[in-house]
Formats: structure tokens, sequence, C-alpha cells
């Protein structure tokens, strides 16, 4: 039985030994098939933002926004306004509470301000300038239909962009992260601190919007580089050295914790690490993504999958990537990408199984592998799976490289493909080669329609 | 052949037209002889040409008849072929003669002819059938001839394109001269018409006639026109040009095509000689205001010292004189106005641009154009205030009334009648002409074939080599902001100045300009050239005429009736100050006029007239354009196109290095010079190399026309006028090179560096691939003027592409990247060696668009994403650097986007290919043995290929769900089923087709405007390593 699990891993350990991940040139499961390179930046590419199903906005270091259609790769619109680099942005959608139905694209940019773009013109709606520091972070809170700023302070603003309340200032830290809770609540990741702000919107007794401090949680050790919502009741946050905090939304008490994710135990290994990497480099928490139930952690250069209910890591990849990982998503299938500072891209198929899943691994994969290897992974093995009911595997299943340097972001359009943005200025549309090629003909043969022949009329 | 003598007359509807007739208003006259003959069902023919009976037969003299006599005998009679346009008005155009001419078959059945009508035979012919091949032609391949019908000397050839004498060794030119100039086509009367009190200018309309010459075993077709003349009798000079070739069956299908491009090369000449006529006409006009203030001053000085009251011989002489001076005045005047007033209506169907006068010109653009100008003219103008102005710039000259001996006098030359530049490009035009039609009759129909069904092809026509549509929509794109810039840039104050200046000339009549010359001008290259040399030229330019006026004034004067005669004598006071001395120099006066309008713009209307000449020698004609410049885009067109220029280049160069070396003397001539030699050398595979980098960065810009550089166009002038006589220590050698910097002919350019690139390549070259040149060379092949590739281009190509195959096993590999869309990167360390293999690779590529192929020859690393997108061939340089794989390294991480060949090591990476497609298109045992055969081969192949994914790509049930219930695998089953099975492709080949398919695609959608971004497919599939 251990022996099934072994071999198992055993693929798993000899990918991580080899320098360079390698898929092979054959991945019948990787659809990308064809891709566009959309190039107007003229700096590094750091954030990319849905807008809608057919619309992206990218914006970088030239402090230039562009508005992207995801089906053609047309370039539909120019956010020229910021003198330095962008430094977040984020999308209001447009309300059903208020009247007004515009979008409006917000970003923030190191010269200070921050811009309200209208989604749809391309215009400048407004500009507020009156930051003390740069913004790092937005995020919008639908139902209360306002947005807050996160800098060296917090502010709310409305629709209108209209300054609604703040509060003090972080003398010696900026809010680098913000997520929103129930309850009115927000939580911003100041240093090493979290820290549980509620906001007070206008009511009888109280004219005024309002934010209020609650509370302080310094359990990290260090800088709290990510911070995501996991469920309703539950967040999850994480520090450049590795740990991983559980966090109950509703009282704000830490559920379970995880910093094990180096875990230099097996002296062999630690010294094949050391060789190749500085440890402290390789378990900061760079990203992390959620499908509600597990934690898929970008940590250094390895993916890690923890399940909250478990508490534990169930899946894991130490060397999913060439270097550091940057972004990390779950797609609604069973799938995960990754991208990194190595340019590539990474497709994983992450799948849960029971040992009775485990067992039907072929014997001819175990045989593979000789049995003096299989023995010298055995102590670390069975220690990470000690009592494992549930175990994940993360499979790699194809990857995209186009990037000539660090992929800083993408997004995930269902149909229409993934975006990548990098800091080789690019930014590549990634489509589905067949899907395409289909989607052509059906508009060729809507055209020979109206044409009423081969004979091509505009 | 015989049959031919046979034909009755009377198997005709009133079958003929015999008119010889000495038409014209010259001593012994080109004869008209016009032939018709129409069949008998065709009585609406001969109405067409104006004949409606019987004419008599006018001989006038011995020599006429006999020529007539062998003409007919020749038994060069049917009717003209269909015209291209209803411009003929002199005379029905008619001589046509054929022997296999389709309205032939027709007759043979009729009845013989009554013994009366048949025709004499040829009698010099001892040969029954003198028409035959068998009386060999006396040169080797068609050449454009230009004649005059000189009023001195009779019919003379004046040059021949291309001016090569091997071509017409043995050739009789002055016979020939004489044979298609006494064809004469119509009454080009210009002299004083009965009830007219002035003499009247005709705007003559062009003819073109078809003719034989068993003798010569030549037939021509022979474009008659007719170019103006002060000096000449009757105001006009009768020329033609004439296409001259062995093989009848050219010129009677090609008529239509041949026959509009000579007018346009004719209306060229006319456009220039109009010009000049007019400028001609100021000057005389000038010349005679001038005379009659002289005249008038001493009449009355005479009658102030002679108070007798009666008047003296002398002063009868004199009123009579001035009487004389008057009424030529008042003819020459009219004379202005009329050729002025040349109809506009040829403007549309010439493309020539008209230049509207009131200005929608951007004055700022105008104010700064001429700030070179201005600031030459200010010390002018201070010198002119000074004791004496030094330069006017036109001296008017005394006109004695006296008439040279007729034959005394120097005629104009045909530059020198036209204006040098439009010259020159009528020459480019006939010499593009010439390589056009130049080679078998068969080549060029199949082309034309080719081209119209292509035409028809609008889906697929940007998949093949050569779609000439393409490459007319590109020059179209390209030529238009061209000419906008240029006449936005231009126009200034060269036409601005007439308007405002008017008032103050002496000839009120005087427009703007002369007729509405396109205005387009680069304005760097003409300023500084004449800038240079502009004190030292017009400062001798001006002593000279100065001079000149002087000797004029003290010959004195002496009474005259006849105002043609006056004409005549304003010969001595030429404005040509170096036509006599060296009579057939390529000169015009232009030059100088030019310079001469730069520092002096105060003389009136003469400046108008000038500065337009400083205009128009900029002009760029579009007809002219598109011969030279059929490619900017595609950036190795011409590349190897012009050995011929290089020849002649060569031969030419010899004669001007002395001169054109004091001037640019660099070592850029020089190695021109040897380059050019190495090319005449020997015939080796010359390979279609791309140009240095040089010249890829001067065809990346969209304008090409300022940048080149200066040495090459100096050569290149040279080629083009050296038709006449040695140049000699004659020091305007300089100035019309610097004229000829207008004349910017790109071709030339190419040719030296497809010398250079010639020279490398021949150390390369295997005895093989020698000797396979060596066959192919001889025979001439038509080189199409819009072409993606030349002729030659693709015979090199079809070479390096056969070697390739037959030398490497994994040429087929290869190959099915290129085809299925995968970038092939060949990668080298010798630029020489990669270049050769992607040119040979080259045509393999399917086009993405209708521009340029995606190629690019050579790169340097890294490449990016982007690279694979846009190219799908590229040559890469192998970095051999202290760190080692650098090249390889972003090789290999971008390996799935391509294939790689590695030119050092002679290895393949890329994927395995199985099918059985291109067994057939590359098989290194073919038996094709030349490099053009197999170009057209592959060009067969992948025509077959193309209609494959036609097929694939527009039936509709492959794509679209034929029912609701239908899902999308169903469709790709069916889809895969009719590719595999219906097609018999295996699954690589399913590939090559589905890319095509998918090109075709997007063409398409993006010719019905949707918008599709460039895109790069791929497949993730192993690539394995080929090795020899």
């Amino acid at each position: 039985m251990l022996r099934w699990l072994l071999g198992s891993r055993e693929s798993q350990g000899h990918a991580e030994k080899s320098p360079v991940l390698n898929t092979g040139e054959e991945q019948t499961q990787n659809p990308y098939t064809e891709l566009l390179v959309l190039k107007s930046h003229h700096d590094i590419v750091r954030f990319l933002v849905k807008i809608d199903e057919y619309r992206f906005a990218s914006a970088g270091d030239d402090g230039i926004a562009f508005v992207w259609d995801v089906q053609t790769g047309e370039k539909l619109l120019e956010l020229h306004g910021h003198t330095q680099q962008v430094t977040a942005i984020t999308v209001l959608p447009s309300s059903e509470i208020c009247d007004e139905q515009i979008g409006l694209i917000l970003t923030a940019s190191s010269d200070r301000t921050v811009i309200a773009w209208n989604c749809e013109t391309g215009a400048q709606f407004r500009k507020i300038s009156d930051f003390y520091a740069t913004v790092k972070c937005l995020v919008v809170l639908q139902w209360l239909d306002v947005w807050l700023s996160g800098g060296s302070e917090l502010r709310v603003w409305n629709r209108k962009l209209e300054h609604l309340c703040e509060t003090n200032h972080f003398p010696d830290a900026a809010i680098n992260a913000l997520v929103e809770l129930p309850k009115n609540c927000v939580a911003a990741a100041v240093g090493k601190d979290l820290v549980i702000f509620r906001l007070i919107a206008p009511s009888e007794e109280e004219e005024n919007w309002d934010v209020h401090k609650i509370k302080c949680l310094s359990d990290h050790q260090d800088d709290i580089r990510s911070l995501i919502n996991i469920n309703e009741l539950t967040f999850v946050s994480g520090s450049l050295v590795g740990e991983l905090i559980v966090w109950d939304s509703l009282d704000w008490t830490k559920q379970s914790s995880e910093s094990s994710f180096w875990d230099p135990s097996s002296p062999q290994e630690a010294h094949q690490d050391i060789r190749q990497w500085s440890p402290q480099n390789d378990i900061s928490i760079q990203h992390l993504a959620t499908d509600g139930q597990l934690v898929f952690a970008a940590v250094g250069r390895g993916i890690y999958v923890y399940n909250i209910e478990m508490k534990r890591v169930i899946a894991f990849r130490r060397l999913a990537h060439d270097s550091n990982l940057l972004h990390i998503a779950k797609l609604p299938n069973s799938q995960l990408i990754s991208c990194s500072e190595d340019g590539s891209v990474r497709i994983w198929e992450f799948q849960e199984k029971s040992q009775l899943t485990a067992e039907s691994v072929p014997a001819g994969f175990f045989s593979m592998w000789g049995f003096g290897r299989t023995s010298k992974q055995a102590s670390q093995v069975t220690k990470k799976t000690q009592d494992a009911v549930l175990l994940g595997t993360l499979e790699l299943i194809g990857d995209l490289i186009g990037h000539s340097s660090a992929v800083q972001m993408f997004l995930h359009f269902d149909e229409h493909g993934l975006v990548t943005c990098s800091a080789d200025h690019l930014v590549i549309l990634w489509k589905m080669g067949e899907r395409e090629s289909r989607l052509r003909s059906s508009i060729l043969f809507e055209k020979l329609e109206q044409n009423g022949g081969l004979q091509p009329k505009l | 052949m015989q049959k031919r003598r046979d034909v009755r007359i009377e198997q005709f509807f009133v079958p003929l037209l015999l008119l010889l007739r000495s038409g014209a208003p010259l001593g012994h006259a080109p004869a008209a002889l016009v032939i018709a003959c129409a069949p008998r069902r065709e009585p609406s023919a001969l109405h067409k040409l104006g004949a409606g009976s019987l004419l008599p037969l006018y001989l006038d003299s011995p020599r006429l008849e006999s020529r007539a006599q062998a003409l007919l005998g020749s038994g060069f009679l049917c009717p003209c072929p269909p015209h291209p346009s209803d411009n003929m008005i002199g005379a029905p155009d008619v001589v046509a003669l054929t022997k296999e001419e389709p309205l032939q078959e027709s007759c043979i059945d009729f009845p013989s002819l009554p013994e009366e009508y048949s025709i004499p035979l040829f009698p010099f012919a001892n040969d029954a059938s003198p028409w035959s091949k068998l009386s060999a032609p006396k040169f080797t391949r068609d050449f454009i001839l230009i004649s005059e019908f000189s009023e001195q000397v009779g019919p003379q050839p004046l040059l021949t394109i291309p001016d090569d004498g091997k071509v017409y060794e043995n050739f009789d030119l002055n016979y020939f001269s004489l044979r298609i100039m006494s064809v004469d086509y119509q009454a080009s009367f210009v002299g004083h018409p009965p009830g007219s009190a002035y003499p009247k200018l005709n705007f003559v309309e062009d003819s073109k006639v078809v003719l034989g010459d068993s003798k010569e075993g030549a037939f021509a077709y022979v474009h008659h026109l007719t170019l103006y003349d002060l000096e000449a009798r009757g105001f006009v000079r009768p020329f033609c040009i004439a296409y001259i070739t062995t093989d009848e069956d050219k010129i009677m299908q090609q008529f239509l095509e041949i026959s509009a491009e000579f007018s346009k090369a004719s209306e060229c000449l006319k456009t220039g000689n109009r010009k000049a006529f007019a400028n001609e006409l100021e000057k005389k006009l000038k010349d005679l205001a001038y005379t009659r203030a002289v005249l008038h001053n001493e009449m009355e000085l005479q009658i102030r010292t002679n108070d007798k009251g009666f008047y003296t011989t002398q002063a009868i002489e004199k009123a009579n004189e001035l009487a004389n001076v008057e009424k030529s005045i008042i003819e020459h005047q009219d004379l202005l106005k009329q050729i002025q007033s040349y109809p506009y209506r040829k403007r549309e169907e010439t493309d020539f641009y008209p230049y509207e006068p009131d200005g929608s010109h951007d004055h700022t653009v105008l104010d700064s154009i001429p700030v070179t100008l201005e600031s030459d003219e200010q010390p002018e103008d201070h010198c002119e205030t000074g004791i004496f102005p030094r330069r006017p710039s036109y001296t008017p000259k005394f006109i004695k009334a006296k008439s040279a001996k007729c034959f005394d006098k120097k005629l104009k030359t045909l530059e020198e009648l036209c204006d040098l530049y439009f010259f020159t490009v009528t020459v480019d035009q006939l010499t593009q002409i010439e390589k056009t039609y130049r080679g078998d009759i068969c080549y060029l129909i199949e082309n034309q074939i080719e081209k119209t069904l292509l035409k028809q092809l609008h889906v697929t026509n940007f998949l093949f080599e050569d779609s000439s549509l393409c490459d007319e929509r590109n020059l179209e794109n390209q030529y238009d902001p061209n000419l906008e810039s240029m006449l936005d840039n231009h126009v200034p104050k060269s036409l601005e100045e007439p308007e405002s200046l008017k008032v103050s000339a002496s000839l009120e009549s005087y427009k703007s300009s002369v007729e509405s010359v396109p205005i387009k001008m680069d304005p760097d290259v003409v300023e500084d050239d004449s800038q240079e040399t502009e004190v030292t030229e017009s400062s001798a330019y001006d002593n000279q005429e100065n001079s000149e006026a002087l000797d004029v004034d003290l010959k004195g004067s002496i009474s005259s009736g006849e105002s043609i005669e006056i004409l005549r004598t304003e010969k001595s006071a030429s404005v040509l100050t170096h036509s006599e001395s060296q009579p057939c120099l390529p000169m015009h006066s232009s030059p100088q006029v030019l310079k001469r309008k730069t520092v002096s713009k105060r003389t009136v209307s003469e400046d108008s007239i000038e500065v337009l000449s400083t205009c128009t020698s900029d002009t760029l004609i579009p007809e002219d354009f598109k011969a030279s410049y059929p490619s900017a885009i595609n950036e190795e067109e011409h590349v190897d196109d012009e050995e011929d220029e290089g020849l002649q280049l060569d031969t030419n160069f010899s004669l001007k290095t002395s001169t054109v070396e004091e001037y640019c003397g660099s070592e850029n001539e020089i190695t021109l010079a040897s380059d050019s030699a190495c090319c005449i050398g020997k015939e080796s595979p010359h390979f279609l190399g791309p140009q240095s980098d040089y010249e890829q960065s001067l065809t990346g810009e969209d304008n090409v026309v300022s940048v080149p550089p200066q040495p090459f166009r100096q050569v290149d002038h040279g080629c083009h006028v050296n038709f006449s006589v040695e140049d000699g220590e004659n020091p305007s050698v300089f100035v019309s090179g610097a004229t000829s910097v207008n004349v910017f002919d790109p071709n030339l350019l190419s040719s030296s560096e497809a010398c250079r690139t010639s020279v490398d390549e021949h150390s390369d070259s295997t005895s093989f691939m020698s000797s396979a040149s060596a066959s192919t060379d001889q025979t001439p092949s038509p080189a199409r003027s819009v072409s993606h590739l030349s002729e030659r281009q693709k015979r090199k190509a079809g070479q390096n592409a056969l070697r390739f195959i037959r030398q490497y096993p994994f040429a087929q590999p290869a190959i099915y990247s290129l085809l299925s869309g995968r970038t092939l990167v060949v990668l080298g360390e010798e630029e020489l060696i990669v270049k050769k293999l992607v040119t040979a690779l080259s045509i393999f590529v399917p086009n993405y668009d209708t521009y340029a192929k995606p190629v690019k020859h050579w790169a340097e690393p890294p490449l990016q994403i982007m690279d694979f997108q846009r190219w799908k061939l590229i040559g890469l340089q192998r970095v051999v650097s202290s760190s080692g794989s650098n090249t390889l390294h972003f090789l290999n991480r971008y390996i799935r986007y391509a294939s790689v060949l590695d030119a050092d090591s002679k290895t393949l990476r890329c994927p395995l290919y199985k099918g059985t497609l291109l067994s057939k298109l590359a098989d290194h045992r073919t038996q094709i043995k030349r490099g053009s055969t197999y170009y057209l081969h592959v060009q067969n192949m992948l025509t077959q290929l193309y209609s494959k994914a036609f097929l694939y790509c527009f039936c509709h049930c492959l794509h679209i769900p034929m029912s609701e219930k239908e899902s999308p695998e169903d469709v790709t089953f069916r889809r895969m089923n009719y590719l595999q099975l219906q097609l018999g492709l295996a699954p690589e080949d399913v590939k090559v087709v589905q890319y095509l398919a998918e090109l075709l695609k997007i063409h398409y959608l993006k010719e019905c405007g949707v918008n599709v971004q460039p895109l790069l497919r791929f497949d993730y599939v192993p690539s394995i390593l080929y090795k020899i």
C-alpha cells in the first residue's frame, strides 16, 4: 500500500529534482494552441483585471492602462493619465443600486493619484490626488456601493468618488492588502499585522460614514504578503516567511496555521536544496488562491494545496517552477494555473483522491524507478503523509511559453482563453486553437452568406 | 507562305485603301502608306477606318514606289488589330502585317484572287517566303528604336534601348528608320492654315502602326509622335518609337498592351516637349520685344538725325523690319497661347496630377521649403544693387532678320526638345517596356493568363508567389502618400510667384504654368545638389550667355521678310549654350535654368517657367513610379533583376569614371565598378540574397526617394544617357548628374547590391550549379515588371531549393514545417550560407497576406515570441560568445514554435513528417535539373495544395453542424473524415491543409472587414533531431 503511494510520490520527487521540469513537447491536454501578442505597453505589465466577459484591462509600470477585447485581441481603449507606475487597478462595476450604470475602472499610481475611468469611453471620470502616499490596494465593497483605497491610511469613497471617511495614518507601514469581511468589516494587511476595520454606514444615529479599527492581529512573524477570503466564514493570510494562517471571518480568531512548507528534515534533501536556492526566498507565500475549501498557496517555487478542514497540506509540488511563483489560480475545472518569474505559465491537473484511487497507479509506472531511490524518499514521505486519508496529486499537464521575462499575472476567461502579462512588456492572449478555428469558420460562412458569394465585400 | 501570296484582293470587300502620299509639309516627305483591308464579312471594319471607297494610289517618287511594292510584295496585308482607345485623330492607322492572323483563317476558303489583283513578290527576296524565319533576323533580341525624320538628313535612328550594340549587330538601323518613318501617319500640319492669319499648332494624336520587314527579319510596332520645335520647319519634328522584334506574333498579340505602354512613354515625351516649347517661346518673345525696342530706338534716332522730311531707304528698311518683328511677336504670342491651352483632357488618361494653382497648400510649408533659395538670393540682390546687374535671368537678344541656311543650323536633340528630365523618364519607361516584353511570346501570354486568372481568385490569390494584383494594390498604396507629400512640400513659390508677378510680365497671356505639370519634389535632394555648384556653374553660364548676346548684337541686323526666317536666326542666341559644341550631349538647359532660378527670381515671366522646370524635373510620373518601384515593400524584389544594367553600367563606367570620380570619387564607385565587372565575368548562380542592411533600411522607409546615395545616382544617370556620344571633358557632366538625382532608379542600386552578393556567391558555387545557371541564362526569360520575385530570383531560388532537397535528406520535414506554419529558424554563423538557405526555402513559405513573405533573412538573437508570429522563416545568427550556447538557450525555450535547421552542423530539429504530399514536392532524386523548372514545379504542387485547402475551407458541412442534433464532435469527425478519406491526407498533411485553410479564412475575413489580429498557431508536438 505504502509502496503505491511511494510510487506516485516518487514521480513527483523525480520531477522536482530535475532543475528544469519539462512536460515534453506533447501536451494533449493543453488546449491553448493559438496566441495573440498584444504589444502596447512599454514597461512591465503588472496587472490584469477583468471588466466583463469580453473585456479586460492591463496596466503596468508605464502608467498606462489599456482595455482589450479578449475575443479579438483588439485594443479598445487607452487610458493615459498617470505619470508613474500603476500600483493597483480594480473595476467598479455598474450597480443596480445606483442610477449610474457606467462601470468605472479605478487605477492607483505611484504619483499618488487615483483615477477613475469610464469603462466604455475611456474618458477620465475623475482624478483624486490628495493622497499622502501611494495607494497600494483598492477594494470594492459592492453591497455597500463604496470602494476603499489602502495606502498609508484607509479611505472610503463612494461611487461618485466622494471621500467619505478615513482611518488614521499608519506611521511606519502601509496597507498592502485588503480583504472584505462579513458585517461591514475589512481586514487590512499592515506590515506584519492584520488590522480589522469596521465601516459604519449612515443611519438614524450616524449621519456620516465612519470607519473604526476593531482589532489588530499580530500572529505573523513577517510581512503579510497575501490575503484572501476562502469563503463566508474564513479568510487566510500568508507571510514572507511562509506562515499560512487561516482566520475565522466572524470573530477574527486563528483557526489553523501551517508553517512547515519547508521542512529540512531530510538532510539529503536539505543539502540538495541549499545548493540550489536560498531557503528564505523559497518559503515566502507569494500568492494564494482558493476554491472555497482548499487553499492553493504559491510558496516560493512550489505549489501547496492546503485543506482547511483537515488543516494540513494534501498535495504539493515543491519545485513547480524554476523560480518564484507570482500568481496562482484555480480554474472551475480541476485545473490550476501558476505563473512564475521564470517566464512560464503552467497548467496543473489537481486531483483529490483516496487511497483507493492511489492504488490504481499502474505498476509499470512504479517499476520505472528503482527501489533504492524510493526508499531514500521513504522517511520524508511517511512523515508528510502520516495519517493521510485523502491525498491529492498535482500533475503538470501543460505549459505556456511565450514571455521572455517574469509573468506577473494572468487572467482566465472561461472560453476565450487566458491572458498573461509580463515584465517583457507584452500581454499574451492564449486561445484555444480548435475553438478559434471553428469560430472563424462560422464567421466565414456568415460572411459568405451576406456577400452571396466568394467575392469579399466590406 | 505561298498561300498568303495567292490571296486575292477580290476576297475582300472593297479590299484596299492604298494611300501613298507625300503628305507632310516637308520636302521629301514621309509617305503615308495606309493599307486597309477587311474581309467581306466585316464591312463595318472599313467604315471604321473611314475608307469608303477605293482611293487611287499616288506614288510620288520611285523610291517610295519600290518600297510600297516591297511592302505589298511581302504580303503584309491585314487589318490593324483593335485599337485600345479611340484617340486617333489623323488618318486611320492601319498597316498591319502578319501571316498568322486570325482573320486569315477566314480568308482561306475564298476563291483565289484574279491575276490583276495579285500582289507581286517582294523583288529582293530570293526566298519564296521572305518573312519566314529562314531569313535569319539580324539581331539577337527585341529592342526599342527611337527615330526621327530629320528635316536635314531624313530618317535617322536616334537611340536604341537597350543601348547595346550586340543586340542589333548586323541590323541596319538606318534602313529600318527609313522604313518606319516612311510610314507616316497623319497630316501633322502646322503652319498657316487657310483663313487663319497665324500659324496654327495642331495637337496631333499619336498613331500606331505595325509593320514588318522581311529583309531584316524584323517586325515592328511603330508609334509616331510629333514634337514641337520652334526652329523646325512648321514647328514640328516627327519622331517615332518602334518596338522591334523578330516575332510578329508578339506584336500582334500584345498590340494593345504595347501600344498602351508606348502611349504613356510618348505622352511623357510630349509633356516635356510642350513645356520646353513654351519655354522657348517665352524667350523668343523676349528677344522679339527687345529687338523691337532696339529698332524703335534706331528709328527714332534716324528720324531725329534726319529731318529732311523724307525717309531714306535705311529708314524704310527699318520700318519694315519693325513691322516684321511686330508681326512675329503676335504670332509667337498666339503660339504660346495655343501651347498653353493644350487640352487638359489628356490629364486624366495619363495619370498626371494636375497642379491647382489656387493654393490649397500650406503656406508655412511653402515658406519653409525655399529657405535655402532665399538665403542664396540675398547676396545676389546685393550685387544687383551694385554697379551693374550681374545676373539678369535672361538676356534678350537682338534678332537678326537674316536667316541662316537651312542645313547650317543645328537641330535640337531629343533631350533638348523634351527637357532632360522627361527624356530620362521616358527612357526609363521604355527600358521597362523592353524588359517586360523581352523573351518569348508564350511566356508573356502565359503570364498574362496567369495574371488574369489570379485576379479572379479573390480568395486565394494572396497565397501565390506572384500575385500581380497584390502588387498593384501595394503600389497604389505606396505612391499615393508619396505623391501627396511631395505635392504638399513642393508646390510652393515656384508656382505662386508667377501669379503675383504676372502683371509685370510682358506677356499678358502668360499663365502660371505652361500646363499642368505634376509637381512633386523631394526638397532636400534637389536643393542640395543645385546649391553645391551653383556659383561657379551659374556664373560660367552667365558669362557665356552674355558674351553670346554681345556677339549677336555686333553682327547687326539685316531686314528680312519672313517671320519664319527670323525665327530661324534665333538659333545662335539659343538658350542651349552648349548645344553647339556638343551636339548630341544629353543635356538640356534645365539644370542651368534651375541654377539661375535659384539665384535671381527677379525676372518675372522667365522665372515662372524656370521654376516649372525645376519642379517638373522632380516630377514623378506615376507610370514611371510603377516601373521603378514595383516593390518598395518587398525588400528583395529587384535584387538580381538587373544584370543587364550591370553590364551596361560597366561599359558606361569606363567612359565616365574620370569625370564622375572627380565629383564623388568615393570608394563606392570603385567597388561598384569591380562588382559589376565580376557580374559580367562569369555566369554563376547568383544568389538572390537580401540586400545589405543599408538597403533594407532604405526600403524599410516609406519615402524611398529621399535617401538614395549620391554616387549611385550619378552612375545611374550615365547609364541612361550614355547612348549618345562620349562626353569628354565637358564640365557639365556634373550638372547633368545633379539633375538626374531626381530620376532615382532603384534598379541600379539594387543591381549593385546584387553584384555584391553575387561576388560572394561566386566563390560558393558548385560546378553543377554554375553549369545549370549558364544554360538557363542563355535563354532570355521575360522579366515581369510587377512581380513578387523577378524571374531571375525565382530561378536562383529554385536552384538553391533544388540543391537543398538534394543535399539534405531531411528536406521534407523542413518543408513540412514551413507549410504547416511552424517557423523554421535557420541557424548559422555565416550570414551568406544562412541567407542562401533562407532564400532557397522561402519558395515554400505560404504568404500570410498580400504583403511580403513572412521571411526574415538575417536576424540576431534573441528572438521574441513576436518574431515567431511575424516570420515563418528566419535566418538566425549563431552568436559565438564566451557564454556559450546563448542562442540555443532561448531557442530551446521557444522550441515548440520553431523548427531549427542548423546550417553549421547540418542538423534539423523539427516534428516528424510521415505524410506523402511532400515526397512529390521535394524528392531528392528528382530529375528536374533547372532552377526555374523546379520553381514552377513547386508552384504547381503548392497550387494543388491550395486547392485542397480551399475546398476544405469553404466546404460548409465540414465546419457547421448540419442539424441541431449534431454536436461539434460530429462535425469534427466529419471534418477529419473528409481530410483523411476524401482528400487522402496523412495526419501531417492534414495539418498543412488546415494551416493553409486557416490562412484563407483569415484573409477572407480581413477582406470582409472583420478585425483579425495577427496570431500565432502552434501545436504541441515532439520534435526529433535529424542528421545528415
